[in-house]
C-alpha cells in the first residue's frame, strides 16, 4: 500500500515536471515528506560554468536549491499551495565534482502566516557539501 | 603627440574580448544570456524564452533561473573590470570568469514573461576578494524585480 510520503512524493514529480525551467535542467524529485524534499540533477556538458575544470555553474545549483526549497515549502503541513521565493542566499563551499549528480536537500523548518523559512544543503556523490542556502519564502493560504 | 587608435580598431578588441569572457561558458549558452557594451559600461540580458519558465500557470520566471542571470551578470561584470586595463594595453585570451563565494538573491517581484536586464557594479574589488551588487529589471529601469550581491574570488593573475 503507498505510504502517504510516496504519495506525496507522486504529486511532487507531477508539479516538478510541469515548471518548464526545471524540466530544462532535468531536476528529479527523489523524497517528500512533510516539510521536506530532496531533488537531483545530473551533470550535463551544457550546465557547465568553468570550461577549464568542466564544473557546472553555480547557477545551476542555485535553480536545484530552489526548487527543492519550494518544494520543502509547499510540502509543509501548515502550507496550502503555492509560493514564491522572497529572498535566497547560497554559499558555495567547494566546486561540484564534474560528471557527478547533484543532490540538494530541504527543510523547511518554520512557517508563519505569511513565510516560510527553509535552509538546504547541496552535495554532489560525496557526502561533502558542496552548497549550502537558507532563504524566506511566501505562504499561501495557511491552514 | 600619438594619432588616437581608429575606433573600429578599439570598438573590435573590446568586443572581441568581452565574447571570448562569456562564450566559454556553456551554461550562459544555455540560458540564452546575451551582453550589450557602451564604453565600459555593460548591460546584461535575458531574452525572454519558454524554458525560463517557473511557473507555467502565470508564465514567471523561475527563481533560479533569475538568480543565475545576476550571478553570471556579476561575474561578468567583475571579469570586466578586473581584464579591462590589460585589454586596453593589447592583451587577449583573458577567460577566466571569478568564483563565486556567496551569493545572496533579493526577489521583489515575479520576473514575467519577458526579456530582463541587468547591470553591475563592483563595490569592492582588493587582492583575493570582490563584493558585486547586481540590479536587475524588465519593462521599468526604475521598478527592479530582483537585485543581488555577491562576493567573489578574485581570479588569479599570471604576472
Amino acid at each position: 500500500m503507498a505510504t502517504a510520503n510516496d504519495n506525496k512524493t507522486a504529486i511532487a514529480k507531477q508539479f516538478i515536471a510541469a515548471i518548464p525551467h526545471s524540466k530544462a535542467l532535468g531536476m528529479k524529485v527523489d523524497l517528500v515528506e512533510a516539510g521536506r524534499a530532496e531533488l537531483s540533477l545530473d551533470y550535463d556538458p551544457r550546465f557547465v560554468g568553468d570550461p577549464e575544470s568542466g564544473v557546472l555553474h553555480g547557477g545551476v545549483v542555485t535553480a536545484l536549491l530552489d526548487t527543492a526549497m519550494g518544494t520543502a515549502v509547499v510540502n509543509h503541513p501548515q502550507s496550502n499551495g503555492g509560493t514564491a521565493t522572497i529572498d535566497l542566499r547560497i554559499d558555495y563551499m567547494r566546486p561540484a565534482t564534474p560528471q557527478q549528480t547533484i543532490t540538494a536537500k530541504a527543510e523547511c523548518y518554520r512557517v508563519t502566516r505569511s513565510v516560510a523559512f527553509v535552509r538546504a544543503t547541496a552535495y554532489d556523490e560525496s557526502d561533502d557539501p558542496v552548497a549550502s542556502a537558507t532563504g524566506a519564502f511566501t505562504v499561501e493560504g495557511v491552514k | 603627440m600619438k594619432k588616437p587608435e581608429p575606433v573600429q580598431v578599439i570598438k573590435q578588441r573590446r568586443d572581441a574580448a568581452l565574447a571570448a569572457l562569456a562564450a566559454e561558458v556553456p551554461y550562459i549558452r544555455f540560458l540564452g544570456v546575451e551582453i550589450e557594451r557602451r564604453g565600459d559600461e555593460l548591460t546584461t540580458i535575458l531574452p525572454y524564452s519558454e524554458h525560463l519558465v517557473g511557473n507555467p500557470i502565470l508564465q514567471a520566471l523561475h527563481g533560479g533561473a533569475v538568480g543565475a542571470f545576476l550571478e553570471i551578470a556579476a561575474q561578468i561584470e567583475l571579469a570586466w573590470s578586473i581584464y579591462w586595463p590589460q585589454m586596453e594595453a593589447g592583451a587577449t585570451g583573458l577567460k577566466t570568469i571569478p568564483k563565486t563565494i556567496d551569493f545572496t538573491v533579493d526577489y521583489l517581484r515575479a520576473g514575467l514573461p519577458r526579456d530582463a536586464y541587468a547591470r553591475a557594479v563592483v563595490n569592492r574589488s582588493g587582492r583575493r576578494y570582490a563584493s558585486v551588487h547586481v540590479e536587475a529589471w524588465q519593462d521599468n529601469r526604475q521598478r527592479l524585480f530582483a537585485q543581488a550581491t555577491g562576493h567573489f574570488l578574485m581570479p588569479a593573475q599570471n604576472e
